[in-house]
């Protein structure tokens, strides 16, 4: 097990928001070691001159025209809500400016 | 040791701009974009990330983009790819925002723009001595806006946030300049002249106050000559002129500070403090930003064909850069001037129609950078919201251009037109403002005036122009303003230093 440390899974598993247990570690440090190698094995292929493709299926970008449609329903967007204020998401307080 | 830290040190900025795309649909979604609804009304399951769904790219956004990037001299990229940044903060549902990456729509392309010749110039003369700075542009990539969160106690209560995603999936763009500006004003004029660029080709409303048109700063200090960058700091969105300019004097004191004692600046995402004027870290580079970027299996990368991007360049219009150009040497305007007039399309397209109108490009250029300029401001508006058309300030300039109406009478009517608009030249007969042009009159009434006041005449006899202003005001006052200024002057002088009392001209 050289490819993946516990360090790198712990730092992975922190930025997934995942608390995992010293047996998930464990299991999960092995797992991600094993789809690594499987990497590796593709990585010897030898792809010189081959263009990286970023998707699988050569297709065209489906566009859509710029038209907007009715919204949906407040009410139905706010249906899983566990709370609200008004038609807004109350979550917990998060601290101004910690996101983008 | 000088107050001044930028007598010490270079200050090096690059600017991230996010500019909200005009389009009527969402990024991905068929949600509408909309200002000022009330929160989750204009939401899409798409926008909520709700199991299942799957993002269709707006074909609207790529030609804006493309209008972006050649307006700006940018490369096009015939591919492009939607990648996917990955963090969590409760405004972004997916877990996720859909970015551009490694391979943006737009690349290396540059901007022109007016700054002062000498970069910390402080008085007015300095600052009127103006040449043309080019700005790198980076890149401009495609991204999704993501929804709001309200943190605000009076309305969220104390212990809740409240998220709005009206906003989450409106499309930006992000435009990304190079480390090329050296000072707070260069940064606000490079920040002005490319709003002023989106308005022009349509691309934004990039209205500042709907947050349609946001900035992050990069700033860094190093001392003068020296050619490595410093170590910079990031301040995240400014979203007002006055805020930016305030935000990067702000850092750059801090840092100076922390640099003038030996010590090291730290890299760091920082916020502003609009009421106590100074930054401050939000998080340390340290806990850095990892966003595992991946290319989104959603989405297939963009292709953009040749004749795509041509067809768009062949549809743009006349650009800011282009115009003031033009504008100074066909119609043989100072660059300040010329500046003013081409800050907006309706700006330029109403100089340009009263200047035909009035046959003088001069007075037009003039009254419209000037006096009408400070009834817009005082009134908040923009020439596209006025009633007023240019073929009637034309009348008013024509007016004064034949000598019918004195310059200040006009200027005491263009409220009146601005506000309530009518033609100048009936205003003028109804209140009896028509310049007195008789020459017979105004040698009655300087003759009056000189009469009664005889210490001025004497002093302004004995070589002392100063007291001729005082006399203008009198004679002026006498005519209700309708004396023809110049020539009120002109028989001033004449009458006194002349020959004499006589109150021949020859």
């Amino acid at each position: 097990m050289s490819r993946i440390s516990p360090e790198d899974v712990k730092r992975t598993a922190a930025l997934a928001r995942l608390s995992l247990s010293d047996d998930e570690m464990e299991s999960m440090t092995r797992d991600l070691d094993r789809i690594l190698e499987h990497a590796d094995q593709l990585k010897a292929l030898d792809t010189e001159g081959i263009e990286p493709t970023a998707h699988a299926i050569p297709l065209r970008t489906p566009l859509r025209v710029d038209r907007a449609a009715p919204a949906i329903d407040p009410e139905q967007a706010l249906l899983n809500a566990p709370l609200r204020e008004g038609t807004a998401f109350a979550v917990p307080k998060v601290i101004d400016g910690e996101g983008e | 040791m000088s107050q001044d830290p930028m007598d010490r040190y270079e200050v090096v900025i690059g600017l991230e701009v996010h500019t909200h795309l005009k389009t009527d649909s969402k990024l991905f979604s068929p949600a509408p974009v909309r200002y000022g609804d009330l929160p989750n009304h204009d939401v899409h399951p798409i926008d909520l990330a709700m199991p299942g769904v799957l993002p269709v790219l707006n074909q609207k956004v790529v030609g804006l983009a493309i209008r972006l990037g050649l307006a700006t001299h940018s490369s096009i990229q015939e591919r492009s790819v939607f990648s996917r940044k990955n963090y969590f903060y409760p405004d972004l549902p997916k877990g996720y925002q859909i970015s551009q990456y490694d391979e943006p729509v737009v690349s290396d392309g540059f901007l022109d723009i007016e700054v002062p010749t000498k970069v910390n110039a402080r008085s007015k003369k300095e600052k009127a001595e103006t040449c043309v700075k080019r700005v790198g542009i980076t890149r401009a990539h495609l991204e999704e806006d993501a929804g709001k969160s309200i943190h605000d106690t009076a309305v969220a209560g104390s212990d809740a946030t409240l998220i709005d995603l009206n906003r989450a999936g409106v499309p930006l763009l992000e435009i990304v300049s190079e480390p090329d500006l050296r000072s707070a004003s260069e940064a606000v004029a490079y920040l002005r002249s490319l709003r002023s660029i989106l308005r022009y080709i349509d691309v934004s409303d990039a209205d500042m106050e709907k947050g349609q048109f946001r900035c992050d700063a990069n700033i860094s200090l190093r001392l003068h000559g020296e050619s490595e960058f410093g170590t910079r700091t990031e301040i995240k969105n400014l979203n007002s002129f006055a805020s930016i300019e305030g935000a990067i004097h702000a850092e750059v004191i801090r840092q100076s500070e922390i640099l003038d004692d030996g010590g090291q600046i730290v890299q760091a995402t920082m916020l502003y403090d609009v009421d106590r004027n100074r930054t401050r870290v939000m998080r340390l580079k340290e806990n850095a930003d990892d966003y595992r970027y991946f290319d989104d299996p959603d989405l297939i990368p963009l292709q953009i064909e040749e004749a795509f991007i041509e067809a768009i360049r062949s549809e743009l219009p006349e650009l800011p850069e282009q115009k003031r150009v033009r504008f100074a040497e066909e119609y043989n305007l100072g660059s300040a001037e010329a500046e003013i007039l081409v800050s907006s399309r309706s700006m330029a397209d109403f100089f340009e129609e009263t200047a035909q109108a009035c046959d003088s490009a001069k007075a037009a250029a003039n009254w419209i950078s000037r006096d009408l300029r400070r009834e817009l401001n005082e009134r908040d508006l923009e020439v596209s919201d006025l009633e007023l058309e240019p073929v009637v300030l034309a009348k008013l300039i024509r007016l004064v251009e034949d000598g019918r109406l004195t310059a200040k009478n006009a200027r005491d009517l263009l409220p009146e037109l601005v506000d309530r608009g009518g033609d100048p030249e009936q205003i003028m007969q109804e209140r009896n403002l028509e310049a007195v042009s008789d020459s017979g009159l105004i040698d009655t009434l300087v003759q009056t005036v000189m009469q009664e006041n005889g210490e001025a005449v004497e002093l302004v006899r004995s070589g002392d122009d100063k007291p001729l202003n005082f006399l203008m005001g009198k004679v002026m006052q006498a005519s209700q303003g309708k004396a023809s200024p110049g020539e009120v002057r002109k028989t001033l002088v004449e009458k006194i230093k002349g020959n004499g009392t006589s109150g021949e001209v020859s």
